[in-house]
């Protein structure tokens, strides 16, 4: 579906507007008070309405403007914020995300709202207003009672209209910044009635010079409306920068027309005229104003002069039209309106898939460098070394800049999740709070993008199971508040985020006696706690006696480690029974690069993930006759199960007379892989594997050397698994405790 | 290092013509043609990273210009004796359409010959049998100086789907039994 540029802008923008409602209403339940959150979200539906309107997505402005008076109402301290009012508010924002997301679906928006007007009326209950359905399309124009009316003043006459009249003069820029006119007009029908419109065409050149991109047009507006100034002045917000408009509230004085008048370009007579045929002015107002006018020129010349430099604000004060208090509030918005533009102009929106370009390119450069480093070298020319080292410092910081463009913030993954525990807490009848920290790690987009679905699964788990209800606490001699955390930080290279909650623990005794019941343990094995807490990661595994709707029915926590490990990360689980259950996941910074060891075995080159490496050895004949024989070594006392990476890859070829061995690590289990050689650490961007080798286990990837050649990148999980099995298949008895095999794979019987 | 021998002739013929050129290449004794469309270039052979536990066709993977490319044995998927590198061996990168993405693929053959020109009217359908390799592999046979030159399947012969289901185990059961026919 390809939706117009600027209808994409506008979706995005407005997702991330209601993301930043939904975060202040949520926070506003802590401190209702706090005038800016409320401003926060106030500006968030009105933003959003207003550029709804442009587009003419009616349902969404219909929607929003209600929830916008409501807003108004509670901001005016008419109503105060309550908990079941921000509830209310949230669905409402749910729903107008629903709306938006008919609008990306490329679907018309359906005019019956189900659910809209159901939100409303309970918004309305709430706020204790008529929120009438239709105050925004009044049909008939009522006399203008608004403050900004000023009271008729002696020796003044005020013209005898009830209409509003709005003097726009759009810029050049207008239609290349992507505004219809039209747009504006049709948004401002929302607010009430046009009555009349003019066209002014003067600014329009010869055809010959027509520039077809530039909009050369004028409007007269007539309009009858309830709403305020800055109601209607809102409307031109997105053009105020580069247009001229001027408001003139009904029963305005007439010298505000003439004002009016002569500040605009066009012929008086010609303006005049307009102005009486808008209905603006009778006949007789605009001949007695003009005339006043001439009058008070030619008597005060000097004060003429001194009344052009007056700021308009001031002239506006003077002539009474607005409260001095009005109008330091609107320099306020305007002030924090271009404060917000500024800061807005620090970022740069760019096409995910460009900043991948690059990468791949700088990734490409990196390869290059390495390349013609080890020619020079091999040249021997050491001048020519030390310049290309020089440039392979800069290559790499230039990569880790760009690697850097990639990384966001987790917080706007934690901050979902207040949503979540708020609503499943009420749902579950726990009273949890969520505690964030570490918002502001930053780590991959993509591992960001992936990492959501598992978070959730824990959350919820750990709600479910993990949480008692609050009496439960109590009894506990726990607070009957529940404190669930989102932990993130950074850790040698990689990040970890931790989910942890005070609730009750696991039971160890209950996850063992499920095991076996699902033969997943055979009976009488010692398990370390680990070991026992990691079963609840298998398959299938479940240990809720009944099935909510949460979770429970043993899907969830295996899917969570599957995907964390897709990411070339690893779960851990820690638990206290009684004190509470910490997750932790570990995962990697980037998925485009990875910091590895290289290892060469029958000339091939493989990389090993450094942070699964713990150890290099030497496997001198005499150990290697050992580890041939009984299939583990003895490393400081601790066993060691051996992997011939030869034999699991089934290389035929002669082992060399020295080997060496390196010591890798997956969670809590270790094991030594036996390879030819070490050739030691590399930094090497990965390239993914093609589908041909899809069904390869122990390979995750490939690299390329500087040297041009391909090396592959061992998958260590993959690895001990595949040991695993074949052990399994072969029927090897490994006299091993099961104490040091394969914690993960706790399903293999050990003789 | 994998240098390019010739640029792909492809690009020089204008795009309205109907494809009637093939790229003929010798594998043992016989020759077969590629359509032109699909070729990318021709390499040189050399600079290949054996991927382990894959079947033997696959004789693995390489750099070209930056990107990671698997090569085959076309000889081995043919169920034949593997092709023994000499002078003249050449990888052939294709291009491939797996799930809707285009992945280039070595194809490793015994020499390349040339572009030729074969006309509809001159591709006889393939026998149902006489033929040593599998049917579906063959579009045609085309006649060439009063000679018979395979026409292979391009999607059928360089089916990633498919060759990738082919584990290590599998693969030696038709290279038991070669030709049936």
């Amino acid at each position: 579906m390809s939706l117009d540029p600027a209808i994409q802008t506008f979706l995005t923008e407005s997702t991330e507007l209601l993301e930043a409602m939904e975060a202040s209403l949520l926070r506003l339940e802590d401190t209702p008070d706090d005038a800016d959150l409320l401003n926060a979200v106030f500006r968030a539906a009105h933003t959003i309405k207003g550029s709804a309107g442009l587009f003419g997505f009616d349902p969404i402005v219909a929607f929003t403007h209600e929830v916008e008076s409501a807003l108004d109402r509670i901001r005016a301290g008419k109503v105060a914020f309550s908990a079941d009012l921000g509830a209310c508010l949230l669905r409402c924002g749910d729903h107008m995300r629903a709306l938006l997301e008919h609008v990306r679906g490329g679907e018309t928006l359906p005019n019956a709202d189900v659910d809209g007007p159901a939100l409303l009326a309970e918004l309305q209950r709430l706020t204790g207003a008529s929120v009438a359905p239709s105050q925004h399309s009044l049909p008939t124009p009522q006399p203008a009672t608004t403050e900004q009316t000023a009271a008729p003043e002696a020796g003044e006459s005020t013209a005898a209209t009830d209409l509003w009249h709005i003097s726009l003069r759009f810029g050049t820029e207008v239609l290349r910044n992507g505004m219809d006119p039209l747009s504006f007009l049709r948004y401002l029908n929302t607010l009430g009635d046009i009555a009349h419109v003019t066209t002014l065409l003067d600014a329009m050149p010869e055809l010959a010079q027509v520039d077809p991109e530039c909009c050369y047009l004028g409007l007269e507006i007539a309009f009858s409306s309830q709403a305020d100034k800055a109601t209607i002045e809102n409307v031109f917000e997105f053009v105020r920068d580069d247009c001229r408009i001027q408001i003139i509230p009904p029963r305005s004085k007439v010298s505000a027309y003439i004002d009016l008048i002569e500040a605009l370009p066009e012929a008086t007579e010609r303006l005049g005229e307009i102005l009486v045929r808008t209905g603006a002015l009778t006949q007789s107002e605009l001949g007695a104003g003009l005339q006043r006018q001439e009058q008070e020129r030619s008597a005060d010349c000097s004060g003429d002069a001194a009344a052009s430099a007056t700021p308009l604000g001031a002239i506006l004060v003077q002539q009474g039209a607005v409260e001095s208090s009005v109008v330091s509030a609107a320099l306020d918005k305007q002030r924090q309106t271009r404060d917000r533009k500024s800061e807005e102009n620090r970022s740069v929106r760019v096409d995910a898939d460009k900043l991948d370009q690059l990468i791949d390119l700088v990734g490409e450069l990196v390869i290059a460098g390495a390349g013609s480093q080890l020619l020079a070298r091999r040249a021997g020319q050491n001048e020519l070394v030390e310049s290309l080292s020089t440039l392979a410092r800069l290559v790499e910081e230039v990569r880790d800049r760009s690697l850097g463009l990639r990384m966001v913030q987790i917080g706007g993954t934690f901050q979902r999740f207040q949503r979540v525990v708020r609503e499943v807490s009420r749902e579950l009848g726990k009273d949890v709070t969520l505690a964030i920290s570490g918002a502001e790690t930053e780590l991959d987009k993509s591992v960001v993008e992936r990492i959501g679905d598992p978070l959730m699964h824990l959350v919820r788990n750990a709600m479910d199971h993990g949480i008692e209800s609050p009496d439960v606490r109590v009894k506990a001699g726990k607070a009957a508040r529940a404190t669930l955390s989102l932990h993130a930080y950074h850790d040698s290279g990689s990040i970890v985020i931790e989910v942890s909650d005070d609730g009750a623990g696991l039971n160890r005794d209950r996850i063992l006696s499920k095991a076996m019941e699902r033969g997943l343990v055979v009976q009488g094995t010692a398990l370390s706690d680990a070991e026992v807490f990691n079963l609840i990661f298998e398959p299938g595994f479940s240990t809720a006696d009944k099935l909510s709707n949460l979770s429970g029915r043993g899907v969830g926590m295996d899917v969570v480690r599957r995907n964390v490990e897709a990411l070339r990360g690893t779960v851990q689980l820690e638990s206290q029974l009684g004190k509470g259950t910490v997750v932790r996941i570990r995962l990697p910074l980037t998925l485009a690069i990875i910091d590895g060891f290289l290892v060469d075995v029958a000339h091939s080159h493989y990389v090993i993930p450094l942070d699964m490496m713990v150890e290099c050895l030497e496997c001198g004949s005499e150990t290697r006759t050992v580890a041939r024989r009984q299939g583990y070594i003895d490393l400081r006392g601790e066993v060691l199960p051996v992997l011939w990476l030869r034999d699991l890859f089934d290389i035929e070829s002669d082992s060399p007379a020295r080997e060496n061995i390196v010591v890798i690590q997956f969670g809590a289990q270790k094991a030594g892989l036996v390879v030819d050689a070490l050739l030691g650490e590399a930094q090497t961007v990965i390239k993914p594997l093609s589908k041909l080798f899809a069904r390869v286990k122990g390979i995750s990837g490939s690299s390329i050397l500087g040297s041009g050649d391909v090396a592959l990148i061992l998958d260590v999980p993959g690895l001990m698994q595949c040991a695993t099995e074949r052990a399994h298949q072969e029927q090897i008895s490994i006299r091993v405790t099961s104490a040091t095999l394969d914690d993960t794979a706790p399903a293999v019987k050990t003789s | 290092m994998a240098t390019p021998l010739s640029i792909e002739a492809a690009s020089h013929e204008p795009e309205t013509e109907e494809q009637h050129q093939y790229l003929s290449f010798r594998l043992g004794d016989e020759t077969y043609a590629l359509g032109i469309l699909g070729v990318k270039e021709i390499i040189e052979y050399g600079g290949l990273t054996a991927v382990p536990m894959m079947p033997s066709f696959v004789r693995g993977v390489l750099n070209l210009r930056g990107r990671v490319v698997p090569v085959i044995d076309l000889s081995l998927r043919f169920a034949r004796q593997p092709t023994v590198p000499s002078r003249r061996t050449c990888i052939v990168i294709v291009e491939v359409m797996v799930s809707e993405n285009r992945q280039d693929l070595g194809v490793m053959v015994d020499a390349v010959n040339q572009v030729i020109e074969i006309l509809p009217a001159d591709i006889a359908p393939s026998p149902a049998f006489g033929t040593n390799i599998r049917t579906e592999f063959i579009d045609g046979m085309g006649k060439v100086d009063g000679k018979f030159v395979i026409v292979l399947n391009v999607e059928k012969v360089f089916s990633i789907e498919e060759m990738a289901l082919i584990g290590p185990l599998h693969e030696a059961l038709p290279s038991l039994q070669p030709a049936a026919h």
